[in-house]
């Protein structure tokens, strides 16, 4: 069975070509049924390799398909390597893959793109196959522009709306930047080591490199500039809230469960590297902290349920980074698997809100949807809770062990476990929020409906076929229950973990738990108690209008004045220069090349005549000249 | 016979210089037929009888012959004549003629070095044949593929 | 045998050449061009047919021979030429042949 690897992003990409070629031509039920039957293979065949494989005990198994290219001594193999921590990307992203495809063909039953969708969606999930299972970083790559690409296309899905092209090429532009740090990291790579198979890199490099030196901090360097990128991580986190552009499933399966973690797959893949260079593993950590902490307050502030959700992705990305920055790659993993989970329930459950409140997304234009939408609110429920980390759900496992990895750094220990609590703190405040604010208090979408001349007040019902309903229970069992799954990342980074058992005190836990409840308490005060409507109101309205309070709404709103800054440090000079540029400098000297060549061109046209005696004098010129040499010279 | 080639010289000159200078195409091949039938003449004192008769049956008949038919289809009449006066102007012919002079006198100079007295031996049709038929045959045989395009080609663009 | 100087052969085929070439050159009527051409064409026969006599070889008498094919040929082939022309231009001007012009 695993030879049979190969197959894994095949089926997707068959699926993709099929759809393709058939330019929309199939029927909806058969496009759909080729746009989830292919994953549905997919994953039907990943559980069982990773069943046999987990079963053989081996530790990594190999598998050459071909070779790509071969150019002197480099020779990329189209080869996939398994191992514990393929085996659990492999599964995140077909089975959750799955599960999304699936709603998709309840949410998007009515768009007229439906096979375009599907076959994005299945061309997505073949690259990402491609990306974990690539045995080498070229192929890696590759399979890294791919999601890229899909990414790109499927923001813009609905390309009809301008605003929607702009976000897919905002999100494009800015993954470049790390794209092409990465690119560098890779040349790096390969002109120190000589090869970029990723498992000879990581047996060559601490045999060439001592720790700290400086080749591999700028390896390393370079490789989290394309993790930060791709992972929406500070400084290059500002195209995540607008990729929300494209239809929910997309931000579920791609901005949320799989994409975006692949810069932390990348940095777990390469960990070695990350260990040779303590200083950029020490950012990582630092960028993780802050990228937390600062989407966190952005969340607690946005309107938009989507944009919310994509900031506390962010937000929990960076506690990923945080684990991988401190050491604890299995943590970060778990992590990894429990957020794939309760974000994709999230961002599913807020699909069906989405669509069933005919594409409303401002969150105060909802309330009291619980007895109305009640599969989506008790998804959002679930959901939440597990991203709160509410004891005993799978959230508070992975969340648990991070901090606690945290605590154990020698240096900084203190310093990030307090700044991830604080963080815990901010999830609990704005998740909450959200569900008090849309599923409780006073049904704000009618009124506003009827204040809409163009909005037709339709009574809301929820939008829940078995299709959209079926992936919502899987997910949310597994956000409850995930916790309990163990992830068989142990043997990759055996050599890496020190499994010292470490014996926090019983304050820690207490405060681990109590922390993220409390925050729930303040979020039920401020926006959902009955009993206290009017002093949550009065006291909301009191922080607001502090002039302290209305400056940091307005800051946080902004996403800390990053658009702004990126727009005044880059855009502005970028367009001056374009602008300054307009008559192209540089190619002032080509123009005048082609001058000179049309003027020499319209002089020899004059020795053109047409007439015969002038060619034949001319002719005979040329003849006296040549004999004249012969004879004289 | 020295007489003989130098007279034939001079008729041959003075009828070319006659073509280029007359304005009647039928004069101008008069005196074109003329100029090659000197021609055949000196080729006859320079011991090259088959030459001579070539020079006088192909040339001097057949290929002026067919000019002449030709210019009996074009019927050119008395407005070409007066055309063809009016473009013999004597300033248009100074630029070309200073350039044929240079061509001339580089020609010359470099002929008069030669100083070889000929002593003509005839070399008959028998001697020619073999040469013909042996070494040369496939000259000859391309010879008559070149005539046969020649003929084809003129069918074609006479066409009407 | 009375003798013949090898250059005045030379010399009268290099003059006859150069008043056919003249005739070329200022000619306007595409006739009279085709006429000077066969003066030229025959003047280098001329030289063929002296060299032929000098060196007492009938390989010169046999270049004259293709000079002479090669003419019948080319003759053929520009009368055609002429009155395909006459026919579309009605003049024999080849001034009016010019659309080279660039």
């Amino acid at each position: 069975m695993l030879e049979w690897i190969g197959l894994l992003p095949a089926f997707p990409l068959a699926g993709f070509l099929a759809l393709v070629l058939t330019r929309g031509s199939l029927p909806r039920r058969i496009a759909g049924l080729i746009g989830v039957g292919s994953i549905g293979l997919s994953f039907l065949l990943a559980a069982l390799v990773s069943i046999e494989f987990l079963g053989s005990g081996l530790e990594s198994h190999t598998q050459l398909l071909w070779t790509w290219m071969s150019v002197g001594t480099f020779t990329p193999g189209f080869s996939f390597y398994l191992d514990g921590l393929t085996v659990v990307m492999l599964l995140i992203i077909s089975g959750v893959g799955f599960l999304i495809h699936l709603y998709s063909t309840g949410f998007m039953a009515d768009d007229p793109g439906f096979a375009r969708f599907f076959a994005y969606m299945n061309l997505f999930v073949a690259s990402m196959l491609v990306l974990v299972l690539a045995d080498n970083l070229v192929l890696l790559y590759l399979g890294w522009e791919g999601v890229g690409l899909c990414s790109y296309l499927l923001i813009g899905f609905w390309y009809d709306n301008p605003a929607n092209g702009y976000a897919a090429r905002k999100a494009f532009v800015v993954t470049r930047v790390g794209d092409t740090s990465m690119a560098i990291g890779l040349f790096l790579l390969f002109q120190q080591l000589g090869t970029l198979n990723i498992q000879e890199i990581l047996t060559l490099a601490p045999q060439q490199w001592s720790e700290g030196q400086g080749m591999a901090v700028a390896a390393a360097a370079l490789l989290l500039g394309g993790a930060v990128g791709k992972s929406a991580q500070l400084p290059l986190q500002t195209w995540l809230p607008d990729a929300m552009a494209g239809p929910t499933p997309i931000s579920a399966l791609i901005h949320a469960a799989t994409m975006v973690t692949a810069g932390v797959y990348l940095i777990a893949r390469t960990h070695i590297l990350f260990e040779l260079a303590p200083s950029v593993q020490l950012l990582v950590a630092f960028v993780g902290l802050a990228t937390l902490l600062m989407a966190g307050f952005t969340a607690l502030t946005q309107r938009d349920i989507k944009r919310i959700l994509a900031y506390s992705t962010i937000s929990q990305i960076g506690y990923m980074f945080l684990a991988l920055g401190v050491g604890a790659w299995s943590a970060a993993i778990f992590h990894l698997m429990t957020h794939a989970f309760f974000k994709a329930l999230l961002f599913l459950a807020a699909g069906t809100v989405i669509l069933s409140l005919h594409h409303e997304h401002d969150i105060f234009r909802m309330g009291d949807m619980r007895r109305k939408l009640p599969v989506a609110f008790w998804s959002f429920v679930i959901g939440s809770a597990a991203l709160t980390a509410l004891p005993f759900t799978s959230g508070f496992y992975s969340k648990d062990e991070i901090l606690l990895a945290a605590l154990a750094h020698p240096q900084y220990g203190m310093l990030l476990w307090l700044g991830g609590v604080l963080g815990a703190f901010m999830t609990a405040l704005y998740s909450f929020r959200l569900v008090f604010v849309v599923f409780f208090g006073r049904d704000n979408h009618q009124e506003h409906a009827s204040h809409d001349a163009h909005h037709v007040p339709g009574a809301v019902h929820e939008e829940t076929g078995i299709a959209m309903a079926l992936p919502l229970l899987i997910l949310g069992v597994l956000s409850l229950f995930g916790g309990l799954i163990h992830v068989p990342v142990d043997a990759v980074f055996a050599h890496a973990e020190a499994h010292e058992e470490t014996h926090p005190s019983q304050l820690i836990h207490t405060v681990m738990i109590l922390v993220p409840i409390f925050g729930v308490m303040i979020s039920y005060l401020l926006y959902g108690s009955r009993p206290y409507e009017k002093a949550g109101q009065h006291l909301r309205t009191q922080i607001l209008n502090s002039p302290l309070g209305r400056f940091l709404n307005r800051f946080w709103f902004s996403g800390w004045g990053m658009d702004a800054l990126y727009n005044f440090v880059f855009v502005k000079p970028f367009l001056a220069l374009a602008q300054f540029n307009r008559r192209d400098v540089i190619d002032q000297f080509y123009t005048a090349l082609a001058e000179l060549a049309r003027i020499s061109n319209r002089a020899l046209v004059l020795t053109q005549t047409g007439y015969l005696r002038w060619y034949a004098i001319s002719l005979v010129g040329g003849l006296v000249l040549v004999i004249g040499i012969g004879v004289w010279a | 016979m020295t007489m003989l080639f130098y007279l034939a010289g001079a008729v041959a000159l003075i009828s070319t210089i006659s073509v280029t200078i007359s304005t009647n195409v039928v004069h101008a091949l008069v005196y074109l037929i003329i100029s090659l039938l000197a021609v055949a003449v000196i080729f006859f004192v320079l011991g090259a009888p088959f030459a001579a008769m070539l020079e006088a049956i192909v040339y001097a008949g057949a290929i002026m012959v067919l000019f002449l038919f030709a210019m009996m289809m074009l019927n050119l009449g008395q407005a070409t004549e007066n055309e063809e006066k009016a473009w013999l102007r004597p300033q248009l012919w100074v630029g070309p003629g200073l350039l044929i002079l240079v061509l001339l006198v580089q020609l010359v100079s470099v002929l008069v070095t030669q100083r070889v007295d000929v002593v003509p031996v005839e070399v008959g049709v028998h001697e020619l044949s073999v040469l013909l038929f042996g070494p040369w045959l496939l000259a000859v045989e391309l010879a008559s593929m070149l005539l046969l395009a020649g003929l084809i080609a003129a069918y074609h663009l006479a066409k009407r | 045998m009375p003798s013949i100087p090898y250059e005045h052969g030379l010399i009268l085929a290099a003059i006859l050449f150069v008043c056919g070439l003249i005739g070329v050159l200022t000619r306007r009527n595409i006739v009279f061009v085709l006429m000077s051409l066969e003066i030229m064409l025959n003047a280098c026969g001329l030289a063929f047919v002296v060299g032929s006599a000098r060196w007492g070889h009938a390989d010169g008498q046999i270049m004259f021979l293709m000079i002479l094919t090669l003419a019948a040929a080319e003759v053929a082939v520009g009368l055609g030429l002429i009155i395909q022309m006459y026919r579309r231009f009605h003049t024999v001007d080849i001034s009016v042949l010019s659309e080279m012009k660039g």
